[in-house]
């Protein structure tokens, strides 16, 4: 049970410095990747998921940026390293892949230059060579006629096939843990659907394992060995998929998985409305006290509002919540 | 463009005052657009008070002194004709000043209602009026003033309706690409779907969001506009002598550049200094109002 | 590609149309009899009634804008009114001159402010950055004749390294050609830094980061090669801004240029010659603008392949 983690990220807090002050966007978390698991994390838009996965290969300015905490890689603490180091790791060992094929790829240099860049650095080859590796990967991510599209630029691309390249860009090293941001989110469903499918073959092929970064509950229901459950910068709940959507401990989690629509459902719960979480997020410069989420709480207690709950440890399970402790 | 401007703003009045207050507050804390504004703040001053801080003539000669060197009696000096440099800037800032109110005057009396008109009917009339901008965008700006003065003549009036025209392109192009812009929000089709005319779409919608790049656009086309006034002073083809006019001073101090430098010499200082308030003002703006909306 | 080319040249014609409808209506809208204005003070009446004839002043005004079309399809602008010699002579002579202060200018321009733009963009809030955007800031806000002249003071007078005017030796490019660039490395500076920040903020910058490219390759090959665009028409429409600022640069200095020649003419109501030279400056506009659009295609492959 206790195998030894790929990525272990112990407390880690980004803070921005910003005119008005200073916000915290990730608060104290932590979380283990395994090797050869995806790793689920799910959140609304602004709970810090994606800040996570920028503080973690280090691609914040860090001016504004501030990360404090322990990201062990290897045996060794990312945040220490210097930025030379971080770049023979970034591509490399733990790549990452984002939200918005279109804007995420520079639209003036081929596809086939994007993702031999990566090779020629990494790895150390010529330019054939890495040219040919290229069009290798693009046969991976099954882009057809790979000879050819090694020469296009992204806005000649469809949606689903920009972002088969960059997941072949991603992979081209073969790294040991990739970083995905919402990356089936700009897509049409049915495309969605193939990105899956691809990611889970290539996830098994190259070895590597994945963080997936999303809001989608369904994806992380299809994809996910375990998941973490983000609110306002704070890991609120983990457990194993199955368990968390059968029995979700945190009322946030409930409340997530209670307003999705399904089929049928107006019949058999009699309800004639969508269900919602009340209220809405706080911003991150006004904080509520006590548990970020009891003003949303239907099952608030009196404590809740005053002191901030312990994380809770419960059958391989962790809560942040009064609740349970 | 208009991913930061909020067009509904304008019609909440209580947002609106809040907005302002917030844009004067980031304005405030700009220190160059704080400089410009204090600078041309000095200008105003020096132009409306003129006679006060300089009474007499400026342009009464005094051939006895002629170009002196910068002394107490007249701390710039006086220039060919014994007159003194610093009476003539003063009083120089009052012809800029109201030829860079001028200039802009042309500038948007006749661009606006043009670019607007282009913008928001399209068709025809735009076709029309784009290709008479594209012409007279063939020329740089102040090749094209140059041109009309030749037409027209030199002298003051002259000068502001030749600079001002060489502006009327750029605000017709501005003011249309806004326009363009704003009429495809849909509370503009909303308007027209209730039959609201088409001229009060026009003043109620559409000029309001238009206002902004004008603002921007107008605090640098003064600044452009006593540049080029200036340029034309200098070639003897802008505002004639005796009329103090900076460029003028600096055109005719020019056969004495290497005995009296100095009369050349202070009131393009006094240019630079007025135009560079201007364009700090006018950066400034930009920068709080619409940060998008770069050079 | 070619058919990107073909497009835009065609664009071109209702611009060429519409300076040669300017400059014919300009003539006829100046008061007096346009036969004796283009004649010139010095003309006889013989020389008038010749001119009357050429230009047709007699027939419909159709047939006179057809006239004034086909002699500019022949380069034929007629004589100067001072010199009595072929406009497109005088100007001919002169063109070259203006051409290469303008190419100096725009040269040194781009030298200086590109990488001054690129460095400040890399460097934001960073005293370099304050530095030259203070210099760009001056640089449009001073006028170009007076920096000419203060130029001239320094360095003329009071050092004594440089030629105050004419030409002859590459000493005398060096003032004109500083003095006609610093109100075009401005732009070209903030135009620079603008368009780099940009590039840098958006997604395939960190994109390129993450894959551990050296800042200094995600600087030059992926935000530069973006940047560009922007810059490139700021170039062009500065190269507008220069020939306008060549008029008063060569005034300063006595440059043999076609800007002297217009406000020369100007002076002298030397009409044909103005009407030649305001046609060379469209033309030449125009040229560069084209060739500003081409150069577009070459780096922005998204336009090339639409």
């Amino acid at each position: 049970m206790k195998q030894e983690s790929l990525l272990s990220v112990m407390n880690l807090r980004t803070r921005f410095h910003i005119y008005e002050g200073m916000v915290t966007a990730v608060d104290g978390i932590n979380l283990d990747v395994y090797r050869g698991e995806t790793l689920g994390v799910v959140g609304e838009s602004g709970c810090g998921k994606s800040v996570t996965a920028l503080s973690i290969l280090r691609l914040l300015a860090s001016p504004p940026a501030e990360i404090q905490g322990t990201i062990l890689f290897g045996g060794v603490n990312l945040l220490d390293l210097n930025l030379d180091e971080i770049r023979r790791i970034r591509g490399n060992a733990i790549s990452m892949i984002f939200q918005e094929p279109m804007t995420s790829l520079n639209p003036v240099l081929t596809i086939g230059e994007q993702i031999s860049e990566a090779i020629r650095l990494h790895q150390g080859v010529a330019r054939q060579e890495a040219w040919s590796k290229a069009v290798e990967m693009l046969q991976m991510v099954q882009i057809p006629s790979p000879e050819m599209r090694v020469h296009e630029y992204p806005h000649q691309l469809s949606g689903g096939m920009r972002q088969r390249a960059m997941i072949a860009m991603a992979l081209s090293c073969h790294p040991r843990l990739l970083l995905a941001d919402e990356p089936t989110t700009a897509l049409d469903v049915t495309i969605q659907a193939q990105i899956v499918d691809l990611m889970e073959r290539l996830k098994e092929e190259f070895e590597t394992s994945i963080v997936l970064i999303t809001h989608n509950l369904g994806l992380i229901a299809e994809m996910a060995k375990r998941v973490l459950v983000m609110y306002v910068g704070k890991v609120v709940e983990e457990a194993p998929v199955e368990d968390l959507f059968q029995e979700p401990l945190h009322p946030y989690t409930q409340g997530l998985l209670e307003s999705i629509p399904w089929i049928g459902k107006k019949l058999k719960t009699g309800r004639r409305q969508l269900q919602e979480i009340p209220g809405m997020v706080p911003s991150l410069l006004e904080m509520p006290e006590g548990c970020r989420f009891h003003p949303r709480c239907s099952r608030a207690m009196n404590i809740c509002s005053k002191e901030e709950p312990p994380l809770v440890q419960k059958d391989g399970r962790r809560v942040l919540c009064w609740l349970w402790a | 463009m208009t991913e930061t401007i909020q067009p509904q703003a304008w019609r909440n009045q209580r947002s609106a005052d809040s907005q302002f207050k917030r844009n004067w507050a980031k304005l405030r804390r700009n220190k160059a657009a704080l400089f410009g504004g204090i600078l041309i703040l000095i200008y105003l001053i020096t132009a409306l008070l003129a006679p006060v801080i300089f009474p007499g003539s400026p342009s009464a000669p005094n051939l006895s002194r002629s170009l002196e060197r910068p002394s107490f009696a007249n701390p710039l000096g006086t220039d060919e004709l014994g007159r003194s440099i610093l009476g003539r800037v003063i009083y120089g800032s009052r012809v800029s000043l109201l030829i860079a109110i001028g200039v802009v005057f042309v500038g948007l009396l006749v661009g606006v209602p043009l670019g607007l008109v282009s913008g928001y009917y399209g068709g025809k009339v735009d076709f029309g009026i784009q290709r008479i901008t594209d012409t007279l965008l063939a020329f740089p700006g102040f090749l094209l003033a140059l041109g009309l003065v030749s037409v027209l003549g030199v002298g003051l009036k002259n000068t502001i309706i030749s600079v001002g025209i060489s502006m009327v392109p750029i605000y017709i192009r501005l003011v249309r690409g806004c326009t363009l812009s704003v009429r495809e929000q849909t509370y503009v089709e909303a308007a027209r779907a209730v039959g609201t005319r088409d001229r009060t779409i026009l003043l109620r919608h559409i000029l309001p969001n238009v206002m902004i790049p004008i603002t921007i656009q107008t605090s640098l086309g003064m600044g452009m506009g006593i540049l080029s006034a200036a340029a034309l002073g200098f070639l003897g083809l802008g505002v004639q002598p005796p009329t103090p006019e900076w460029g003028a001073m600096l055109g005719s101090g020019r056969a004495y550049l290497f005995h009296a430098p100095h009369v050349a010499t202070f009131p393009g200082i006094a240019i630079f200094l007025a135009v560079l308030g201007f364009n700090l003002a006018g950066d400034g703006l930009r920068d709080v109002l619409d940060p998008r909306f770069r050079l | 590609m070619l058919q990107y080319v073909v497009k835009r040249l065609l664009s071109t014609i209702p611009v060429l149309l519409g300076i040669s409808l300017l400059l014919f209506f300009m003539l006829r809208m100046l008061p007096g009899d346009p036969a004796q204005v283009m004649a010139g003070q010095m003309a006889s009446p013989e020389d008038i009634k010749l001119i009357r004839h050429q230009l047709g002043l007699d027939r419909p005004i159709i047939v006179q804008y057809g006239l004034f079309l086909s002699r500019l399809a022949r380069f034929d602008l007629g004589r100067s009114a001072r010199t009595q010699s072929p406009v497109i002579r005088e100007v001919w002579a002169r063109l070259p001159n203006t051409m290469l202060l303008a190419v100096a200018a725009i040269t040194l321009a781009c030298l200086f402010g590109i990488p001054a733009g690129i460095i400040a963009a890399v460097r934001p809030y960073t005293w370099m950055d304050y530095l030259f955007t203070s210099m760009a800031l001056f640089g449009i806000s001073m006028p170009v004749f007076w920096l000419g002249l203060m130029l001239v003071v320094i360095f003329s007078l009071v050092l004594q390294w440089l030629p105050a005017g004419g030409t002859g030796n590459w000493k005398h490019i060096i003032l004109p050609s500083f003095t006609l660039a610093a109100f075009v490395v401005a732009f070209i500076t903030r135009m620079t830094r603008a368009s780099m920040i940009e590039a840098l903020s958006q997604d395939y910058t960190t994109t390129a980061r993450s894959k551990g490219l050296k800042e200094r390759v995600v600087i030059v090959k992926h935000a530069l090669k973006n940047a560009l665009i922007p810059i490139i028409t700021v170039v062009g429409l500065q190269f507008g801004a220069l020939l306008g600022g060549a008029v008063l640069t060569e005034t300063v200095f006595a440059w043999p240029g076609i800007g002297r020649l217009i406000v020369d003419s100007i002076l002298a109501r030397d009409y044909p010659v103005i009407q030649g030279t305001i046609l060379i400056f469209g033309l030449l506009y125009i040229l560069v603008n084209l060739m500003v659009d081409i150069i577009y295609a070459f780096i922005d492959p998204r336009i090339r392949y639409d």
